[in-house]
């Protein structure tokens, strides 16, 4: 760590935290004011203004009636159908793709395994991906299917998030909003006007962005050098702001097209941690208490500073086995550590996945965070809509075990919590939690699942379990030694991937619904305060307890007795 | 929302790229040569080497070599480059090789070196081309690229960039 280290971490978090509330707060006004029917009549610097024909637009050409309420049961249906079709359309692109214009490389129909894994993977925001992209995907299906569902996925995240917002806020009301006006008002204002100026400074910087095919050129030693292009800028773009994460290239963010300078690399860490961050503010705008929305966003950060501060140390300690700190293996020269460190722990933190350093190749103790980051659910920011709902998951089941231990009847925001919303937040939280040690144990007892282990030893079972973990809490990143590009892995983790998305969807949309229809009782003196420092002192306990009790024994296997492996200097 | 985000979106971005960012956009190509941001092998004494790469400097596809710390085959690995670079460039064993040397990079495209590594090489270089020390290190320091806006990310240098000056350098 040097002065440089300090100065960059410091001016990213602080720049970040000054346009949450500016975000937040233009967030908060596209979901809940009705501007669709009206001529808007914005300032001219309103972003608004300029957008609403477009809303306007895409509902006449898709027959969408935006003043039709929705339970949370209609909701939840549109919801589900809609991804069910995004679903469809990626796996078939991908089974047709040398069929289809667009593929200068000539590149190969995809398996059944592979496309549906990937399908899984892009629809649930996880966007792990078990194929490399420059040597597997069409430039057709790298933009009308993935580049689609990056979008997509990101927006329904959002979708969520608002209907759980509404439920919270809601007078006796079973209407959590329309999905359709939500998700399209998700892409129409916040993700594609964002999208647009991202992808061009990348651009502007070296990101590629071009239709032609791939430039064979003679190196100055003579040797033949195939470099892949493509149309990446765009899907770069979108799959930074969106937290999905699924790089262009294989090595994704870490690839000098994908990444190309410092700046880049600065401008994608806080594309991908931007939304989440605001979304906080947006919650507490929208509830009508702004100290709300900042007592969770504490308890993110605090969260999110910890993790960097272990990996960090960890990272620039002395390794004996290969006798050096700050070992570079698997980091690029333009970033050096401590941007790689910061990158790993924030795309762990907010379920993106990309990657612009090898996890694999982190120290134990740094490899440990990041799938700590994931274990806890995304709930540290977390992905697009996702990691709020996740998180306000947890300060339902906070609450309710504060109420037990106070003798109090639990309540958040004046909502009573009973027993219907507790058995949903229990399910969310023990669906992911269920993938990740259930498969991980089906794995490791089966030669087929053992057999595509890269290293040995400890870190071969942190390759399994950091796979399972990074699909049931929809990340995508991974410790990618592991070939998962296996019939075996394809199914095991798309399941996985679908579990760990719509088994938290379906109970948060219940939790919205049922809180909805219940009357907001006001506050009085017995009510818990859930804005205070001890709430967030709470809440942090819970979720680290846990988390703790569900992992600990897995992570021990893996990561813990790696790291005194390599202290006492033994290899594999 | 398919043809919004997939066809319109990309085809829009495209267009402007191709419009104010011709050469950027389609790989920063320099004269069939390469490309400034993929690295390339070197393996001649006359040129400055890349670092080490898992995939040979292959673009097709990238990656690193995703070994762990406890591997014994990334700990040979690192002895041998260790030992390699030492020897060949007539370092003495107490020389610490800078760490980007010994590890291979997360794309196995890494463009860029050390200032520090490059300035190592130095001597190997001047002998094989028969040229002066102090024209390389000149080219260096004309080459380094700082932190960018000062403060971002590390302070480096483009192989293959100083490998085309120093062709240069020995034509004249």
């Amino acid at each position: 760590m040097n002065a440089f280290d300090g100065l960059q971490i410091i001016v990213f978090f602080g720049i970040l935290i000054l346009l949450t509330p500016i975000l937040g707060n233009y967030m908060a006004k596209v979901f809940s004011e009705d501007f669709s029917n009206q001529r808007t009549k914005k300032k001219f610097w309103n972003p608004i203004r300029y957008f609403s024909w477009f809303e306007k637009l895409v509902y006449k050409i898709c027959g969408i009636k935006p003043d039709e309420p929705m339970n949370w049961k209609t909701y939840a249906v549109s919801l589900l159908v809609f991804n069910f079709f995004g679903f469809l359309l990626l796996f078939i692109l991908q089974l047709v793709q040398k069929w289809m214009p667009a593929n200068p490389q000539d590149l190969n129909n995809i398996g059944l395994a592979l496309s549906f894994n990937t399908a899984a993977s892009f629809v649930t925001n996880t966007n792990w991906q078990s194929y490399a992209g420059e040597t597997t995907m069409s430039y057709a299906v790298q933009m009308l299917g993935l580049t689609v569902q990056n979008f997509l996925s990101a927006a329904t995240g959002i979708t969520v998030i608002m209907a759980l917002i509404r439920g919270l806020k809601n007078k006796t009301n079973g209407d959590i909003g329309n999905f359709r006006v939500d998700l399209t008002r998700s892409v129409v204002y916040v993700l594609m006007p964002l999208s647009i100026v991202l992808a061009l400074l990348l651009v502007s910087q070296g990101v590629v962005q071009t239709f032609d095919s791939y430039v064979t050129v003679q190196t100055l030693e003579g040797a033949e050098q195939t470099i892949a292009v493509g149309p990446a800028a765009s899907q770069i773009a979108i799959k930074m702001l969106g937290t999905n994460g699924g790089g262009f290239f294989n090595a994704n963010s870490a690839h000098p097209f994908e990444n190309p300078t410092p700046f880049t690399n600065f401008l994608e860490m806080f594309a991908l941690i931007l939304i989440p961050m605001a979304l906080t503010y947006t919650f507490g705008k929208m509830i009508g208490s702004v100290k709300q929305g900042w007592t969770i966003f504490i308890a993110m950060f605090v969260l999110c500073i910890v993790g960097l501060a272990i990996m960090l140390y960890s990272e620039y300690s002395y390794n004996p086995v290969l006798q050096h700190a700050g070992i570079m293996e698997g980091k690029e020269t333009r970033f050096g550590v401590m941007n790689s460190v910061l990158f790993a722990n924030i795309t762990t933190n907010v379920s993106c996945g990309a990657v612009n350093c090898m996890h694999s190749s982190l120290s134990p103790m740094a490899g440990m965070i990041a799938t700590i980051n994931m274990m806890l659910g995304e709930i540290v920011f977390g992905g697009v809509g996702a990691g709020l709902y996740g998180m306000l998951i947890f300060v339902i089941l906070t609450v309710f075990i504060a109420g037990l231990m106070v003798g109090r009847t639990p309540e958040f925001l004046g909502k009573k919590i009973e027993a219907k919303e507790v058995k949903m937040a229990i399910v969310a939280v023990l669906a992911p939690n269920f993938v990740i040690l259930v498969f991980t144990a089906i794995a490791v007892s089966l030669p087929v699942g053992l057999s595509s282990m890269l290293n040995t030893g400890a870190h071969g079972f942190s390759e399994i379990l950091y796979a399972f973990t990074s699909a049931a809490a929809n990340n995508g990143s991974a410790f990618a030694g592991l070939n998962a590009n296996t019939n075996f892995y394809n199914i095991m983790l798309g399941i996985g991937m679908l579990i760990g998305r719509f088994a938290i969807i379906v109970p948060v949309l219940a939790i919205a619904g049922s809180l909805s229809v219940k009357k907001i009782v006001p506050q009085s003196s017995g009510t818990f305060k859930t804005d205070t420092g001890l709430f967030i002192f709470l809440l942090i306990a819970i979720i680290l307890i846990v988390g703790a009790l569900t992992h600990f024994p897995a992570l021990s296997l893996g990561s813990i007795i790696e790291h005194f492996l390599m202290l006492s200097g033994k290899t594999f | 929302m398919t043809v919004f985000t997939g066809l319109i979106y990309t085809m829009f971005i495209t267009g402007i790229s191709q419009l104010f960012f011709r050469e950027k956009a389609n790989g920063s190509i320099i004269q069939h040569v390469g490309s400034e941001l993929i690295g390339q092998k070197f393996t001649s004494d006359k040129y400055f080497w890349s670092r080490p790469s898992a995939t040979d400097y292959n673009p097709l596809p990238s990656g690193g070599s995703n070994l762990g710390m406890t591997s014994k085959a990334l700990q040979n690995n690192a002895l041998a480059n260790t030992s390699n670079f030492r020897a060949k460039n007539e370092l003495s064993e107490s020389t610490i090789v800078p760490n980007e040397m010994i590890f291979s990079s997360a794309s196995g495209l890494d463009p860029h070196i050390s200032v520090q590594s490059a300035n190592l090489q130095v001597k190997r270089i001047a002998k094989a081309r028969n040229i002066n020390e102090s024209a390389i290190v000149q080219l260096i320091a004309n080459l380094k690229e700082n932190r960018q806006f000062l403060f971002l990310g590390e302070e480096r240098i483009n192989v293959l960039l100083l490998n085309l000056e120093l062709d240069k350098i020995a034509k004249q």
